[in-house]
């Protein structure tokens, strides 16, 4: 039995945009939910005009698609609003950037005009992981190790409990650098699969195949999301909208 | 160096703990000012967890105006849970603020606001992970002043050995003062140590210092006599009372934090004060008379509020909201004002009569009408008469209906259990007003599927009110009472499937009863607790009584004292108490002879509607009732930046 929703019906929705928003320095504790409460809050104080779901609760309608988790910074994390009233996209990025905290930057917005949806255009993630503590040459071999192998298996606690999975497929390229002499940077190209696996799980992998274990919490920042192409680079998930939106106002593709 | 940040060093030990985002602090409103441009410097504590700390009204308010001002500096600082105390000691840092992550040692000032008793074990945390000596007695002239504020720290004496200084009342004008009093005496170079400035702030009457006053007990274990050991400090120390709460418009822009909290919202205190004169509450003694804000400030500070923070939900904040003498239209202004918008109303009010109704109505315009709470508080006529809550059964079911009949769903109804004189029956009787409660809801509603939920607390006697003589109630007779009462509600099978019960086990309430009117005696009792592992006492899973007891045990039966005597013992008229020497405004020849009173079961009335009958706060505190109609309206949205500012100025020269 459809459960009908109590109220008057919410205005139709009139437009989208799609943003991108980085998740910065302290921040990077906030979790989901966080971040979405302080979106709500943020919407409200630059009066985005948002559509709103029905009920007597209405809800400002945004779409999430996968969150970095507690703990993770990021610079690209994406988001579709739903707009009650078109507005011009570059006053939104503004506005709504004044209106979060400092560490939750809006960094693009795009009126959605390409077909498909935000998701289908994200397949993978390229992560960057300071590890504090671990020497280039000690990473270089652990990386080698598991880059050698088809499968790893590791477990990580879920809120449904204990899951063991392969942490090894989903590793598209993985590449060593130094910082320091005691900091190793790992730079992982990592494809989003089911259940996900996040730069923690890679680190588990290297401590299951080569006992890496860094004694400080590792610092992960996700750099890039978006369809993973041949060259292990990751396509921009919000061009399809810009060149659409281009055509559109008849501007040259340049 | 003094003031630097810690979060490079806090930071690694951050993902190894739970919900690290309470410990980030970078919330909306905050403020982080450099170290070097302030005079003074104040870090502000609330002894519970952030998600709990953060939303407390008091500490925000003196967060802002102590910021407000150019050469102070306040920074704020929560309990932090065992998993994070645990690091903090194993890497060697210590207590640190949220807002810029410095040392809690290196701030002039501490200030703690005790909402209740049970914080008490957390301050002894806090202090201990600062590196600042537990006592008073033990600290250097580097360490901060520890400075009690809050409800609680009213009877401050159970933790007098561990506090510098006292605040009782609102703090607004208190803080500022201290502030004064404390620049001047660094600017001068210190003369004559910390012991020279708690003097000067106690001349100054701003707080009480427990040092200042020596505490002899008799034979039997009672006190003998609490006397000043300087003649030149007040031998009796007084609360602050805020004069004129429109010129006062705090919090202005309210903390937005990044974690969650357990209110999130826009809180907007109408009133402070109440004197309905119910002899169970503590808030309503210690915080006369009564002083409105008016509706242009409310309905000003409402929106500023929301354009600050973004938050969608506005509370009216008081001890009996609908008791506001402009709410109703208040009510129908915000209402009307934020009709369009997806910002909700509440108004915390459980006064039960049909207006109040009437005002849920209107705060709930476009939105659920879910439940509502009502607080007849004691269970037959005559103890309510008792407690000087004047309602009828009759007063009861006829607003529970017009509830029902108004589309509300469940009714809350608040009842306490252990009150002076209760027996069994009265405590019983809850079933039968419950009965009649569902039995009108079904008619008025016209169905069966009625539900109502019974939530019962257990009284604890507090200092400064009439039942401060009263015994306490052993937590084995509430227990055994409230089973009673729910194996009566169960038997009944008209109505037992439509009442949920809520209740919690009576062993807290006697510990907080405990903190709440013990002695100088009692601190020994904290301390042992805090040293074998007690934290966070007011959360269940934290909570031992059986190290609470033991505890009792240990450190007052040599004194031939326990914690039945300072429970369940009931006072006689010329005992000394604990806080007879701190002075609330009350007279005490008042409050004993309203407790007599209650013994008969005589009534009181309202001072706001009868003529006074001389509590004796307002001639002691030099303060007057302050209540409207004021003829004001509540300004149109564009208007209100202009109108508030008028109020400011307008409210500061009177
Ligand atoms: S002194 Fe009189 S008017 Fe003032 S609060 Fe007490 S009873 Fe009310």
């Amino acid at each position: 039995m459809a459960r009908r929703p109590e109220g008057p019906p919410p205005p139709p929705v009139v437009g989208r945009v799609r943003l991108r928003f980085a998740k910065r320095g302290r921040l990077r504790f906030l979790s989901h939910r966080d971040v979405a409460r302080a979106f709500e809050r943020g919407l409200r104080r630059a009066e985005v005009p948002m559509a709103y779901s029905a009920g007597f609760s209405p809800h400002p309608r945004i779409s999430w698609v996968g969150a970095a988790p507690t703990g993770a910074a990021s610079e690209a994390e994406y988001v579709e609003l739903a707009l009650a009233t078109v507005v011009d996209p570059a006053w939104l990025r503004a506005a709504l950037d004044a209106a979060l905290p400092p560490g939750l930057d809006v960094l693009d917005a795009v009126l959605v005009s390409g077909s498909g949806g935000l998701a289908d255009r994200i397949d993978a993630s390229r992560w960057l992981i300071r590890l504090p503590t671990v020497t280039e040459p000690d990473l270089s071999a652990a990386v080698a190790e598991l880059l050698g192998r088809d499968e790893v298996q590791v477990e990580r606690a879920t809120k449904d409990g204990r899951r063991r999975f392969d942490a090894r497929a989903a590793v598209v390229l993985a590449v060593c650098r130094a910082e320091n002499d005691t900091c190793a940077i790992l730079e992982l190209v990592a494809r989003h699969t089911t259940p996900a696996v996040r730069p923690d799980d890679v680190l588990t992998a290297l401590y299951v195949v080569a006992g890496l274990r860094p004694s400080a919490p590792p610092e992960p920042t996700r750099l890039y999301q978006g369809r993973l192409l041949d060259d292990g680079t990751l396509a921009d998930p919000l061009a399809p909208d810009r060149n659409d939106a281009g055509r559109l106002v008849g501007r040259s593709s340049a | 160096m003094s003031g630097q940040s810690l979060f490079a060093r806090l930071e690694p030990l951050l993902p190894r703990v739970r919900r690290p985002v309470q410990y980030v602090g970078g919330e909306g409103n905050s403020v982080v000012k450099p170290w070097e441009s302030a005079a003074v410097r104040w870090c502000l504590m609330y002894p519970d967890a952030y998600e709990v700390g953060l939303p407390n009204q008091g500490l925000q308010i003196l967060y802002e105006i102590l910021n407000e001002q150019p050469d102070v500096l306040a920074e704020r600082t929560y309990s932090v849970w065992p998993d994070l105390e645990e690091l903090l000691r194993e890497y060697e840092l210590p207590q640190f603020t949220v807002d810029a992550h410095r040392a809690v040692g290196d701030f002039d000032l501490l200030g703690v606001s005790f909402s209740t008793e049970l914080g008490y074990t957390n301050l002894l945390t806090a202090l201990d992970l600062a590196g600042i000596g537990l006592h008073a007695a033990e600290r250097g002239e580097d360490d901060p002043l520890v400075i009690a504020g809050g409800h609680a720290a009213f009877n401050p004496e159970p933790i007098a050995t561990f506090v510098d200084a006292v605040v009782l009342g609102d703090g607004e004008q208190a803080v500022l003062g201290i502030t004064d009093v404390v620049r001047a005496w660094k600017a001068a170079g210190r003369p004559g140590g910390r012991v020279e400035l708690l003097a000067r702030l106690a001349r100054r009457r701003l707080v009480y210092v427990p040092a200042f006053f020596d505490v002899t007990y008799r034979a039997d274990g009672r006190i003998e006599a609490v006397r000043p050991n300087r003649d030149d400090v007040p031998a009796r120390p007084s609360k602050h009372t805020l004069s004129d709460l429109d010129a006062w418009p705090y919090p202005k822009a309210p903390l937005v934090p990044l974690a969650e909290t357990v209110h999130e919202r826009m809180s907007v205190e109408i009133f402070r004060g109440c004197t309905r004169g119910c002899r169970f509450c503590q808030a309503g003694m210690i915080t006369r008379p009564v002083r409105e804000r008016n509706i242009e400030t409310v309905g000003a500070m409402v929106d500023a509020g929301l354009r600050a923070t973004g938050f969608n939900e506005v509370g009216l904040l008081s001890l009996s909201s609908a008791d506001h003498t402009e709410i109703g239209r208040i009510a129908t202004g915000l209402a009307d004002r934020y009709a369009e918008s997806k910002v909700s109303l509440s108004l915390p009010s459980t006064r039960v009569d049909a207006f109040n109704v009437t005002l849920a109505n209107e705060f709930s315009r476009n939105g659920r009408r879910s439940g509502l709470t009502f607080a007849p508080e004691g269970g037959s006529e005559r103890l309510r008469r008792v407690i000087n809550k004047m309602v009828s059964a009759e007063d009861l079911v006829r607003t529970v209906s017009t509830a029902y009949a108004h589309g509300w769903r469940q009714v809350k109804l608040y009842f306490m259990c252990g009150l002076p004189t209760e027996t069994d029956e009265d405590v019983l009787e809850i079933a039968d007003l419950v009965r009649e409660v569902i039995r009108a809801g079904r008619v008025a509603s016209g169905h069966r599927d009625i539900r109502a939920t019974v939530s019962i607390g257990g009284f604890v006697p507090k200092a400064h009110t009439p039942f401060q003589w009263a015994g306490q109630a052993a937590h084995e007779v509430t227990d055994a009472r409230l089973k009673l009462l729910r194996d009566r509600v169960r038997a009944d099978r008209e109505i037992a499937r439509a009442v949920g019960f809520r209740y919690h086990d009576g062993r807290p309430g006697i510990i907080e009863g405990l903190l709440a009117r013990g002695d100088r005696r009692v601190g020994a009792v904290i301390e042992r607790v805090w040293r074998e592992g007690g934290r966070f006492d007011g959360w269940n899973e934290h909570f031992s009584f059986g190290r609470w007891a033991a505890a009792c045990a240990a450190e007052l039966e040599p004194l031939d004292v326990s914690l039945d005597w300072y429970t369940t013992r009931e006072r006689a008229e010329r005992e000394v108490l604990p806080w007879d020497h701190l002075d609330a405004g009350l007279d005490r020849d008042w409050l004993w002879a309203d407790w007599q009173e209650a013994l008969r079961g005589t009534e009181l009335d309202d001072c706001r509607w009868t003529p006074c009958y001389d509590c004796g706060v307002c001639p002691t505190m030099g303060t007057d009732t302050q209540i409207g109609p004021t003829g004001r309206t509540l300004l149109p949205i564009a208007g209100v930046s202009a109108g508030s500012e008028a109020v400011v100025r307008g409210g500061a020269s009177t």
